[in-house]
């Protein structure tokens, strides 16, 4: 992709995102990560910018293991997974990304197959164009260190929302859809609803980008008389 | 030649703090120099605060370790504080039921809360039948309370200003009908011109609107939080979004997204909040983008002690962030110097590309002086931005090119030594792309061994274009002394004072004093170090930072230290006793 990129820390690519969407709102701004990333060590910047709602794209490689540090559990892996640090197998819960989402009132919440690239760039397409938070949860298989969701594991349980004309506006729906995960697991748009992006409802903000107006050191001139 | 000091001591919650700073605001007004100090614990309501003021027709830059004047709240602080009085000092407290209790000299017992029952029908008036009182004692014209009170509360309903106004006329008859005559000191308004009554953390907010800050993120965190405060009501008039970080982390990370995307970006936190920082810091080093972090010190270690002040944290700022980068740290001790390095650290950030550190510390935050108003006319703001006509259209822009020496790079000759041209994404043709990992030329990530050695050279070039720009040590004295007392950051003041009082003694001494600790002054310490006798160092931790750092630079050793540690600020006195003279 040929972008402006500002390739940041481990996990901390949302408020990176943050601030540089509030001093120019006209920029598009997508954060990426991985699992661990963005529902691991960035888990609070997660929390955050779903309620926030800044008009910000996230693209969560989810591949279910931590593959750069060679294969130990990641928030999404499955319990029972066994890694060489995890050698009993995980004994804590999944976190899932779209009910974490919904139940932070994000605005857009999709889950898409990086197998399936057609249908992922179609909800990638959707992320951008909704204003406001949105997240897409991406389906990866790590061919290295998961051999348990492997490409097939993924394609014989996923199936399409969009085939069965889903209806993206229910909440309620969305969430028992959401928590949908085993024989069969949904990708496509679960949730889309419109609320004010986090930038429109700063009154500083209304006008021309912060970055392009113009600031002078006299100006603060008139503060003198609050200290006198 | 007046020096006279008073206290305000009661529980969080009682309004030492609005007393207190009426009264300053009065004696400011009224042409006196005034130096305010708080003292208080962490806790919401209860608890010992205290606020105390010092008035004097000199300059002050420190209080004092005795007072004339305690307004006791309640009875802890007569009991924490009657030491503090001078042979002649008075206590004015409210003796309740107790009322009958026999006079006693320096005892003004007066019925504040009486007083503020009758006058508004609540208890919160006691505050400005306090006010009144200490201004009845001094003999000092009521109309000047009257005018603070009309514009304190000149937005709430008009009986809350006419009630606190007769609370405090009660207040102001009662002390000057029956005590005044018991009291020596008396004030009255001296010509002046109009000055500014203002703490280090305001004037860390007003540098940083003077610099066209546009965007500040932070996590709240005491005794910073009075910066986001203060920019927080700014948002509008001055362009700047105030952003609540969910943590120190998010905040960091936030501005330089923001700084990044071409706005000038700031944080404040203290020692624990800048701990979470470092990670974030060190993004800044390696990606070459502009920050600027006050960081405003309390004691640690962790949680340490929340409201007291330390200078603790200097070796830590120096070191903080993983990996080898340049960076600056300005250690302002004034208001005036709070404020004019600010605006410098906006500056440099942005010609260097580096994070630049403004350590202060709870006692400069929160102590209030009065002084000139700034001058504005000859700051600048110098964004030092590339421009997509630096590059011919064939030329491919390289966000970490490396500029040498003797080279004509496209910025011209100006461009300091390391930098690289920067563009703002989104403002120009060109791609801005940065990375985390370590990058070539244009952005991308490489293992590549040569370019790496390239890299970290280049960043450290900058080292070279930032020692020419040092802000100065400051020395106030002879250059040939018998004592040199040296400091940094906030204990500028107190030395200035304890340097006055040996020379007024007929003694030869001077004060040496750092508003810059990063990159670090050698040569100038050099030659002040050579023309004087016995060096003693003063710092407020229990370590000797800055010793450290002088003698890891510099080779040269200071004679002796005083240090203190104890959470609270030095006084002239404490300095003057352990000089050893």
């Amino acid at each position: 992709m040929k972008c402006n990129t500002f390739n940041g820390l481990h996990g901390r690519s949302l408020p990176l995102a943050t601030g540089a969407k509030l001093v120019n709102p006209e920029l598009v701004v997508i954060a990426e990560g991985g699992d661990g990333d963005m529902y691991g060590e960035g888990g609070n910047h997660f929390i955050q910018a779903a309620r926030k709602n800044t008009n910000i794209t996230l693209l969560a490689h989810n591949n279910q293991v931590y593959g750069l540090t060679k294969g130990q559990a990641s928030p999404t892996s499955e319990p029972g997974f066994t890694t060489k640090v995890q050698t009993e197998g995980v004994k804590i819960s999944m976190l899932d990304p779209l009910t974490t989402a919904l139940s932070l009132n994000a605005g857009f919440v999709a889950r898409s197959f990086s197998g399936d690239i057609e249908h992922l760039s179609w909800v990638i397409q959707q992320a951008i164009q909704h204003r406001g938070f949105s997240l897409v949860d991406i389906l990866m298989p790590c061919i290295s260190f998961n051999k348990l969701n492997t490409f097939k594991w993924y394609k014989s349980r996923i199936y399409k929302l969009e085939d069965e004309h889903w209806d993206t506006s229910n909440k309620a729906a969305a969430y028992t859809r959401a928590e949908e995960w085993g024989e069969k697991i949904p990708i496509g748009i679960f949730y889309k609803a419109e609320r004010p992006p986090y930038e429109d409802l700063i009154s500083a903000l209304k006008g021309k980008p912060l970055i392009d107006r113009e600031y002078n050191p006299q100006r603060v001139s008139k503060l003198f008389n609050e200290f006198i | 030649m007046l020096d006279f000091s008073l206290k305000i001591g009661g529980q969080a919650g009682q309004g030492m703090q609005t007393i207190g700073y009426i009264l300053s605001k009065i004696f400011s007004r009224g042409g006196y120099h005034i130096f305010s100090t708080q003292d208080y614990q962490s806790r919401i309501r209860g608890g010992h605060n205290s606020f105390q003021i010092r008035v004097s027709t000199n300059p002050v830059g420190a209080a004092s370790a005795k007072i004339e004047l305690l307004i006791a709240l309640d009875e802890m602080s007569i009991a924490e504080h009657q030491t503090e009085l001078t042979a002649t000092g008075g206590i004015i407290y409210d003796a309740g039921d107790a009322a009958s209790a026999e006079a006693q000299p320096g005892r003004f017992t007066i019925p504040l809360e009486k007083l503020a029952l009758e006058a508004g029908g609540k208890k919160v008036y006691v505050n400005s039948v306090a006010c009144g009182a200490a201004l009845g004692l001094l003999e000092y014209e009521f109309s000047a309370l009257e005018k603070l009170l009309i514009a304190s509360f000149s937005k709430k309903p008009p009986d809350v200003l006419e009630a606190n106004t007769k609370a405090a006329l009660a207040g102001f008859k009662y002390a000057k009908d029956n005590y005044a005559s018991q009291f020596a000191t008396k004030l009255k308004p001296q010509a002046t011109t109009p000055k500014l009554m203002i703490n280090g953390n305001e004037a860390i907010a007003l540098g940083a609107l003077a610099s066209g800050c546009n965007f500040f993120a932070a996590y709240p965190m005491t005794p910073a939080t009075s910066i986001m405060v203060y920019l927080a009501g700014k948002q509008k008039d001055f362009d700047i979004v105030v952003e609540q970080a969910e943590d120190e982390i998010a905040a960091l990370n936030m501005v330089l997204g923001a700084s990044y995307a071409g706005a000038r970006a700031m944080t404040a936190t203290s020692g624990g909040g800048f701990a979470l920082m470092t990670e974030a810091l060190s993004l800044a080093g390696i990606t070459e983008t502009p920050a600027v972090i006050a960081l405003v010190q309390r004691p640690g270690p962790a949680t340490g002690l929340p409201t007291r002040t330390e200078q603790g944290d200097l070796l830590f700022a120096l070191y903080a962030g993983h990996g080898e980068f340049q960076r600056v740290i300005f250690t302002p001790g004034s208001a005036q110097e709070a404020f004019y390095l600010t605006q410098k650290a906006f500056n440099l950030a942005d010609k260097y590309q580096v994070p630049v550190l403004i350590l202060s510390d709870q006692y400069l935050a929160d102590s209030y002086r009065n002084i000139e108003p700034f001058d504005l006319s000859a700051l600048k703001i110098d964004r030092c931005l590339a421009s997509d006509e630096d590059f011919a259209d064939t030329q491919a822009y390289r966000r970490h090119e490396i500029t040498t020496l003797g080279v004509t790079t496209p910025l011209g000759a100006s461009t300091p030594l390391g930098v690289s041209p920067r563009l703002v994404p989104g403002k120009s043709a060109h791609l801005v792309v940065t990375d985390s990992d370590e990058h070539t030329e244009d952005g991308h990530l490489t293992e590549d061994l040569d370019m790496r050695i390239k890299m970290v050279d280049k960043r450290h070039r900058k080292y070279q274009g930032l020692v020419a720009e040092i802000e100065p040590p400051l020395v106030n004295g002879a250059a040939e002394t018998d004592l040199l007392l040296i400091g940094w950051g906030s204990t500028y003041g107190v030395i200035t004072e304890a340097v006055h009082t040996l020379n007024e003694q007929g003694k030869n001494v001077s004060q040496l004093h750092f508003p810059q600790v990063w990159p670090f002054p050698k040569k100038a310490v050099a030659a002040i170090f050579k023309s004087a006798k016995r060096k003693v160092i003063i710092e407020n931790n229990s370590t000797g930072q800055l010793a450290q750092l002088l003698r890891a630079e510099t080779g040269l050793t200071v004679d002796a230290k005083i240090l203190k540690y104890d959470g609270r600020p030095f006084t002239a006195e404490y300095i003057l006793e352990r000089l050893e003279l």
